[in-house]
């Protein structure tokens, strides 16, 4: 087990560090004065030549990769074009709107896609599954935005359950919290529990062509107990590996939903940065989320090992 | 029966009905739209008139006007001319560009890692944020918006051509060649490139509707396309301000790109049913 953990671990390491240069050579490689690039087009000499100083852009270019490799692994992501104010404290302030949203994307997720799935896969050809197979095209295809602004149409303004926009932090009275996170929730659930059951289904059949489900069968065991305790457990590690490289689309998604809710997150923080043309915020960003999605996906490998014990690297 | 009378005959049976069907019309209807747009619209999509601005809707404007004046039927027309456009763009260059790193990863195992281990540190970033950031680099224009799209996508197509290959490699008909000497270009072109045209059919298919899908999300955002350029992200980007009034202004170019890409995503699954029925589900 500690072996396979460790070596698991330590190849996520170059991919990070790919990451980490390819964020690096965007800004080099695009044509032209980087500094002129950030700064754009009506800068003065001066204001070049404090970016230059403050990005290092003066330096020979593997010195600034070395500078820029240095200073991510102490931690240190630059500071705003903007502001000055440190990129790192600007996530830790714009972080919590985006955790929760996150965790209850994912809730829900797993709640709803999972049983949707297992529904489908029973009734394989059925009516019930051809309604779960629709609903995930569905839910693949119509974008975040379409769905966020027809939920917003119908529970806020026609029905008038639910605030249209905004945020309050929990600190302000749980039901508040809750009641704005209904809507960008569901809206954001849509593409990642059209994943999740797609896989859970496609898992499940799998699965029920082997032969120890036939005997199960041929033991007696009922149809439930077939579906869940053998097909399930034996179709977990490809529902598992989905949620995490689902991720992906996760954090396009919560970039997506915070602007369409106007929720204080990290997602509306790179817009905004982006709108500023505020590069060192922006490529924090995209490397705080690149990280997060390969440290995701190593927790979940490592997580293989507990669901099936058979899995040895 | 031969091959393609098997191939015509599975396709036909794929359309014979349903989902498939309906999604073919739809996306014939936006074809339509697209090409025709000038002469369905009824009004310039880019004229501005403050006179008629937020009109609600009348016969002269059928879906109203914008916060501008302009006329939202004909933005929505004209917009399945951009959609369309950048999402066949970025599938013809994805699948291009795809298709020569895919081939040299897979052919020359010297080049493998080094190009498998930079595709796979370019997926590791979410295309959107990739692309946002590209584009704030160089200015948002519809080209580098189509070069910001292509980017992200090119791993996909660069993982399935190598797989391929990889594949085609230990069949007995490439060892024969190579047995005999064939020069690699004669290799390459002959035995191995055209085993990757079905899939690539299929990914070019699912590459098309998912530029669609970062263009609307990107120009939506405010990231993407410049605004006097009619994208049904832009249009949605523009009516945000006014949805609580007049949710058309989101609602209609919403619709047309939510049946576009569901249309586009049917018939990608059809298909790669139909060319390649071994060939993994997509996930």
């Amino acid at each position: 087990m500690l072996p396979y953990v460790l070596k698991r671990v330590l190849s996520a390491v170059p991919v990070m560090i790919i990451v980490a240069v390819v964020i690096f050579a965007l800004l080099r490689l695009t044509p032209g004065d980087p500094a002129a690039i950030l700064a754009g087009n009506d800068a003065t000499g001066e204001q070049l030549a404090q970016i230059r100083e403050s990005l290092g852009l003066d330096e020979p270019i593997l010195v600034q990769l070395a500078t820029w490799c240095k200073n991510i692994i102490s931690g240190d992501l630059g500071v705003s074009l903007l502001s000055g104010v440190p990129v790192t404290k600007m996530i830790a302030d714009r972080v919590g709107p985006t955790l929760a949203l996150a965790v209850g994307t994912i809730s829900v997720t797993i709640l709803v896609a999972i049983p949707m799935g297992i529904v489908a896969a029973g009734r394989l050809g059925g009516y019930l599954d051809r309604i779960v197979m629709a609903l995930s095209v569905l839910g693949f295809s119509v974008p975040i935005f379409v769905t966020g602004y027809v939920l917003i149409y119908f529970f806020s303004l026609k029905l008038g359950w639910l605030p249209v926009q905004g945020y309050r932090p929990p600190s302000e009275g749980l039901f508040p919290f809750l009641q704005r996170l209904v809507l960008p929730v569901l809206a954001l659930s849509g593409v990642y529990i059209a994943l999740v059951a797609r896989i859970t289904r496609s898992s499940i059949i799998e699965v029920l062509g082997e032969d120890y489900i036939r005997t199960a069968r041929a033991k007696g065991a009922t149809g439930r107990r077939i579906l869940l305790r053998h097909a399930l457990r034996n179709a977990a590690v490809p529902i598992v590996t989905i949620i995490g490289i689902g991720i992906a689309s996760l954090i396009t998604g919560v970039v997506v939903t915070e602007s369409v809710f106007n929720l204080p997150g990290l997602g509306r923080l790179v817009v905004e940065a982006v709108l500023a043309r505020d590069y060192p915020v922006i490529q924090g960003l995209i490397l705080l989320f690149s990280f997060t999605y390969i440290l995701i996906n190593l927790v979940v490998d490592i997580l293989y090992t507990v669901f099936d014990p058979r899995i040895r690297y | 029966m031969t091959r393609r009378g098997l191939l015509l005959r599975r396709l036909r049976l794929a359309f014979g009905g349903g989902p498939a069907l309906v999604s073919l019309v739809i996306l014939t209807l936006v074809l339509l739209m697209a090409v025709f747009a000038p002469l369905l619209a009824t009004a310039d999509p880019t004229a501005i008139a403050p006179a008629d601005r937020l009109s609600g809707l009348t016969i002269e404007h059928p879906l109203g006007t914008d916060a501008y004046g302009r006329d939202v039927y004909s933005r929505v027309l004209h917009g399945a001319r951009v959609s369309l456009l950048v999402g066949a763009g970025a599938a013809l260059v994805s699948v291009a560009v795809g298709l020569v790193i895919g081939v040299f990863a897979g052919y020359f195992r010297a080049l493998d890692s080094v190009i498998m281990r930079t595709m796979d540190g370019i997926m590791a970033i979410p295309s959107i944020l990739l692309a946002i950031a590209l584009i704030s680099l160089t200015g948002a224009s519809l080209l580098t918006v189509l070069v910001a799209i292509t980017i992200p996508e090119i791993p996909r197509v660069v993982r399935l051509v190598r797989s391929v290959i990889l594949n085609v490699r230990s069949e007995a008909y490439v060892e024969a060649a190579i047995t005999l000497g064939s020069p690699v270009r004669r290799i390459l072109l002959r035995h191995m490139v055209p085993n990757t045209v079905a899939p690539l059919i299929v990914q070019g298919t699912f590459v098309f509707a998912s530029a669609i899908l970062t263009e609307a999300t990107l120009s939506f955002l405010g990231a993407g396309l410049p605004t006097e350029i009619p994208s049904w992200g832009n249009i949605m980007s523009e009516g945000r301000s006014y949805f609580q009034l007049f949710p058309g202004l989101v609602l209609w170019p919403g619709l047309a790109l939510a049946l576009t890409l569901l249309s586009v995503n049917v018939l990608g699954d059809v298909l790669r049913d139909t060319l390649d029925p071994k060939m993994e589900k997509r996930t």
